[in-house]
């Protein structure tokens, strides 16, 4: 047999059919729902009196529009709390499991789901956010859909898709210490632009990446998108096969054994062959520090804004000049230079159990500087919440300074009543630095929580491997 | 769906890199339950100098002078010129509603995001790519021709310019097919219910544990 790619495998194990066009059926085996992408869908079925293919294969949970605040007098905003309501009648009426936004599990959907083991290595996920490239980190094959193909998968547990290119983005040797899956990530994404990987399923490899704990691949597979593939994966290792021991929704007994043997499977063939193959050197990524309104427009911290002027292609050259207008940055400035107004610890990219470690190891004993108005810290779901209190984390936050609040997407983008002011600048762990994005007018730096949290006591950005 | 064969109509230059799906429609309008209204809304912080809520009367709410939609020469536009990476950033399948529900028939585009440019088709919204240097041309001639129309052939896959000159374009048969006949795909996806449930069948036999309930 030829040798195939982890997405090879992936594929070839999915396909119900092979259509005439060029085109597959293509089985999908988790599909995640939330609040805002599925209520047209769900009004979709109900005007073609349709029903779920297969009800036992969704998983759905409230967190885009949650608040963080104390939730015991619901949600004060009524176009929000009817968005939440309609997705606990959909899933009422139609019997689809739901972590409902007061029960301990409920959380960003890209961290319960690998948290309750419900996506697990080898499957086919999708789920209406783009982010769903998170659960490639298990070796699975999952991506983002938009709200008609969530009312397909409903209705027919599939969906019609073309196969991508393939990628291989290669992290070569040992990251340096106090350098995370963030920076790598941004990294990459910094090398190969935001439409690098327009039309390719990515897998991350090399030792960096084989070095990363599942978190950690979470957070690359989460920023896949922001390069420009849909899905981001990683090929299963002892480290997935660990992760997944003991998950509720994760086999047992005997079928744990026949999975694991599966599992073991799910990697890329030595001489298979990639489409096109990157290479970064682990040992050059310093922490980042996104300045622009693009998650391709990111600097080492030990660098400056840099000057359009510079930049050769006219395209690229107005958009640095209209960023660093929205930005209100000069070219040259050292990054260190840049202070911030509010901090943001969370969102599906960084809001598990480690990245919250690595922040309250920063903040351990400081306290917030006097010009952070605001250092929110919000976990990725009940249990990672649950998880930190366990280990004293809330109080060394609390102690700094910091807020720590309910799980939920909240200020990543700023649907429910967490967001920045016009003109407000963020050091933020999320993934979109999009003009608005945390709210109108405020002004987004994607960094690692380490650097988030550095910045929150410092007041601006430093260089937290000297902090 | 509603089915594109041909549409001719006036363009309208939107001259930015990577718009991103937050700029076409920004959250607070993904509240909405509803799959029609978002028109109003499209490019809402560019369109608007205030800031704008679902549900909101847009009539009278200051507009930005400065915005390309905003401009009498470019009301009536229902084909968008814009530059590469169109649609990046979130799945929302808002993004193609509000263009949509704006009167947009067709985007021309060097690029554009795989998971947007996959929803538009879902509404029979036409993203349309051509290389950067004919993108390039598109813009100057738009730029220099108050009323600048083009004429977008599917069946044909073509961009007709004012002049006679034809472009062609690329787009993948089965997308073309569902577009041309206004397909829903989930009738067609039933039809093959008999190979879904064997693939269930055999697949439940070699990974159980992918069907515990």
């Amino acid at each position: 047999m030829t040798a195939r790619t982890l997405y090879d495998k992936l594929w070839d194990a999915h396909v119900v059919r092979d259509n005439e066009d060029g085109t597959a059926l293509i089985y999908i085996d988790r599909h995640l729902v939330h609040e805002v992408t599925s209520p047209q869908a769900f009004e979709g079925l109900r005007l073609e009196n349709r029903r779920p293919w297969r009800t036992d294969a969704n998983l759905a949970v409230a967190d885009h529009n949650v608040p963080t605040t104390d939730r015991s007098h619901g949600i004060a905003d009524p176009v929000s709390r009817l968005q939440i309501e309609t997705l606990d009648e959909n899933c009422r009426s139609f019997g689809i499991t739901e972590f409902a936004m007061n029960d301990p599990r409920q959380g960003i959907v890209h961290v319960i789901g690998p948290e309750q083991g419900a996506t697990l290595p080898g499957m086919t996920v999708v789920c209406g956010d783009s982010h769903t490239s998170t659960h490639g980190a298990m070796g699975a094959l999952a991506h983002g859909i938009g709200t008609s193909e969530v009312e397909h998968v409903l209705a027919t547990q599939t969906l019609v898709q073309k196969k991508s290119l393939r990628m291989l983005v290669s992290v070569d040797g040992s990251v340096r210490p106090s350098v995370s899956a963030k920076d790598i990530a941004l990294a990459i994404i910094g090398r190969m632009g935001t439409a690098g990987g327009t039309g390719y399923a990515i897998e991350f490899g090399g030792d960096a990446i084989r070095a990363l704990s599942m978190e950690g691949r979470m957070t690359v597979c989460n920023m896949a998108i922001e390069a420009g593939a849909r899905c981001g994966m990683v090929a299963v290792d002892d480290t997935t096969i660990e992760y997944f021991r003991g998950r509720p929704f994760a086999p047992t007994g005997e079928q744990w054994d026949q999975a694991v043997a599966y599992w073991r499977t799910l990697h890329s063939d030595p001489d298979a062959e990639f489409d096109r193959v990157v290479h970064l050197d682990a040992a050059s990524i310093e922490p980042q520090v996104s300045w622009g309104t693009s998650p391709e427009m990111v600097v080492p911290v030990s660098g400056q804004v840099p000057n359009p002027f510079r930049e050769t292609d006219p395209v690229r050259r107005t958009s640095m000049a209209r960023a660093l207008e929205y930005m209100a940055l000069e070219p040259g400035t050292p990054i260190t230079a840049i202070a911030v107004d509010k901090v943001f610890i969370g969102s599906c990219t960084n809001s598990r159990i480690e990245d919250l470690r690595a922040a309250a190891a920063v903040v351990r004993g400081r306290s917030k500087a006097d010009n952070v108005k605001l250092a929110l810290v919000v976990p990725g779901s009940g249990l990672v919440k649950r998880q930190a209190e366990a280990e004293g984390l809330d109080r060394i936050f609390t102690d700094a300074g910091f807020e720590w609040r309910q799980p939920g997407c909240s200020m990543c983008l700023a649907m429910n009543a967490d967001r920045l002011e016009p003109g407000e600048r963020c050091a933020s762990t999320s993934n979109r630095n999009f003009e608005g994005r945390q709210g109108q007018g405020g002004r987004t730096h994607l960094v690692s929580p380490a650097m988030a949290a550095a910045a929150a006591i410092a007041g601006h950005f430093v260089d937290v491997r000297e902090f | 769906m509603r089915a594109f064969t041909r549409h001719e109509g006036l363009v309208a230059p939107l001259d930015r890199a990577n718009v991103d799906t937050d700029a076409i429609i920004p959250k607070q309008f993904l509240k909405s339950v509803k799959r029609t209204g978002f028109g109003p809304y499209l490019f809402d912080e560019w369109r608007y100098l205030d800031h704008g809520e679902p549900g909101q009367d847009c009539s009278a709410r200051p507009l930005n002078p400065d915005f390309v939609l905003n401009q009498e020469r470019y009301r009536e536009a229902s084909i968008l010129l814009t530059r590469r990476n169109f649609g990046c950033g979130s799945s929302r399948e808002h993004a193609p509603w509000a263009l949509e529900d704006f009167g947009f028939r067709a985007i021309i585009a060097p690029s554009f995001a795989d998971i947007f440019y996959n929803n538009c088709f879902k509404n029979g919204l036409l993203p349309i790519v051509l290389s950067e240097g004919t993108v390039d041309r598109l813009f100057r001639a738009v730029e220099e021709t108050p009323g600048y129309r083009l004429t977008v052939d599917l069946p044909a896959q073509t961009v007709a310019m004012p002049c006679g000159e034809l472009i062609d374009f690329e787009i993948d048969g089965f997308r073309k097919h569902m577009l041309v006949e206004g397909l829903d795909e989930i009738a067609l996806t039933l039809q093959h219910a008999d190979a879904i449930r064997a693939y269930e069948e055999r697949r439940r036999r070699e990974a159980p544990w992918l069907f515990r309930a």
